[in-house]
């Protein structure tokens, strides 16, 4: 129990993968510019790295590692995910429109997301049991939505502020996130 | 006379990191020190290259509707390759940048190349966008490399600069972040442009349906 507590604690906050690990920050740069959307593109990250975890480890551990093929670990993983993504964008279609509706516009743009093939790649380098695979799925996507949405609210800070002009835009947004970045340096005592 | 200009113009006019602002993951993560900067660089050119390659003699038999998965899987295959060759030959290196040695996968520069440009051109053109992109990747994660070394740990290139107090929070987190919203701004002002408002995600395979860019507008 202790194992799985600190996992969670790791990665929502301590390694957590926008700011530490450095995984995912394309969305966290594109999308954090309103709540709504990080809320939106949070949930969908959580569920598909989530879902992901539970499709590419039994596939790892049943039928590339028995058979010697570890080392396409990197094309499995990442054409499951591509496949995942387009079934469950079909399935939500069907089945749940509202929910469609909310997080649909998210979904292709997860397949390029490399925090998700990051955490299903990490899980094994970890060599982290299957429950571990799936607790660490769910808080390193909680850590993405939380660092999401931290953000959302400076930008909107941000949006006031008077900046010189060179550093307006994209360089003004990147030192913000190295101070949100700084803030989360604090967590790093917590594992010892 | 036309071919140069695709080598050339991805080095610094359309530099995909500085300029585009692609490919931002492993330009933050292996910057710490200088030499990995370059072996990232490098290894990303490799597949670039090998990709842009193969897509553009592929493109008339990959069919519109699944050519992304096929992208992805030229690009995985690539990417293993050269793992492979690091494990084997450089495996300083290949410890040294661990997972994102795969996560150059997913890097949106080299499936934006694929999508903007090598679907539509020729063999030797498409070869040589590439190799120029790769460069221009390469210089700007030097760069990086370069400040970061020298600020953080008070040497460059793994060799220690004299009288100099190094700051230990470049090396970490905070300082990449820093680092490269300088770095961007310094070349917004050398540029003499206007700074980009929104992140270029022209060359991005969703941002049809990104809602970043929407977002942005």
């Amino acid at each position: 129990m202790k194992g799985i507590f600190i996992i969670m604690l790791s990665a929502i906050l301590v390694d957590n993968f926008v700011l530490s690990k450095f995984m995912g920050i394309c969305p966290f740069l594109g999308v954090s510019k309103k709540l709504s959307s990080s809320l939106g593109m949070g949930a969908a990250v959580i569920f598909v790295m989530t879902c992901a975890t539970a499709v590419t480890y039994p596939v790892y551990s049943l039928v590339l590692k028995p058979n010697g093929l570890e080392y396409l670990n990197t094309v499995a993983f990442i054409l499951i995910i591509a496949l995942f993504v387009q079934l469950v964008e079909i399935i939500l279609k069907k089945v749940m429109p509202p929910l469609y509706n909310s997080l649909g516009v998210y979904l292709p743009l997860i397949t390029t997301n490399c925090a998700v093939l990051g955490v299903t790649l990490l899980n094994i380098d970890n060599g982290y049991t299957f429950l571990e695979s799936i607790v660490n799925a769910i808080c390193a996507g909680i850590g993405f939505s939380l660092a999401l949405i931290l953000f959302s609210g400076v930008r909107s800070k941000l949006e006031d502020a008077d900046i010189p002009k060179t550093f307006k835009g994209i360089p003004a947004t990147l030192i913000a996130a190295s101070i949100v970045s700084l803030s989360f340096m604090a967590f790093s005592g917590l594992i010892s | 006379m036309g071919n140069l200009k695709e080598l050339t113009k991805g080095i610094i006019k359309e530099n995909p990191t500085l300029v585009g602002l692609l490919g931002m993951c492993p330009t933050l993560a292996v910057t710490t020190q200088a030499v990995n900067g370059i072996g990232m660089g490098l290894a990303t050119t490799f597949v670039l290259l090998g990709s842009n390659i193969v897509i553009s003699l592929l493109k008339k038999v990959i069919p519109k509707a699944v050519k992304l998965p096929c992208y992805i899987v030229i690009i995985a295959g690539f990417v293993t390759l050269i793992s492979f060759l690091l494990h084997g030959f450089i495996p300083s290196l290949y410890d040294a940048l661990g997972t994102f040695l795969n996560l150059i996968t997913v890097n949106c520069i080299i499936l934006g190349r694929a999508e903007m440009f090598a679907c539509k051109n020729k063999v030797i053109p498409s070869a040589l966008d590439g190799l120029g992109m790769g460069l221009g990747f390469t210089l700007a994660l030097f760069l990086m490399g370069s400040v970061r070394e020298i600020m953080g740990s008070g040497s460059w290139m793994g060799m220690k600069i004299p009288g100099f107090e190094p700051m230990s929070v470049f090396v970490m987190s905070a300082g990449g972040f820093f680092v490269l919203g300088c770095i961007i701004a310094l070349v917004n002002k050398i540029a003499g442009k206007r700074p980009p408002q929104k992140i270029g995600c022209a060359g991005c395979p969703n941002a049809a349906s990104c809602a970043g860019r929407k977002g942005g507008e």
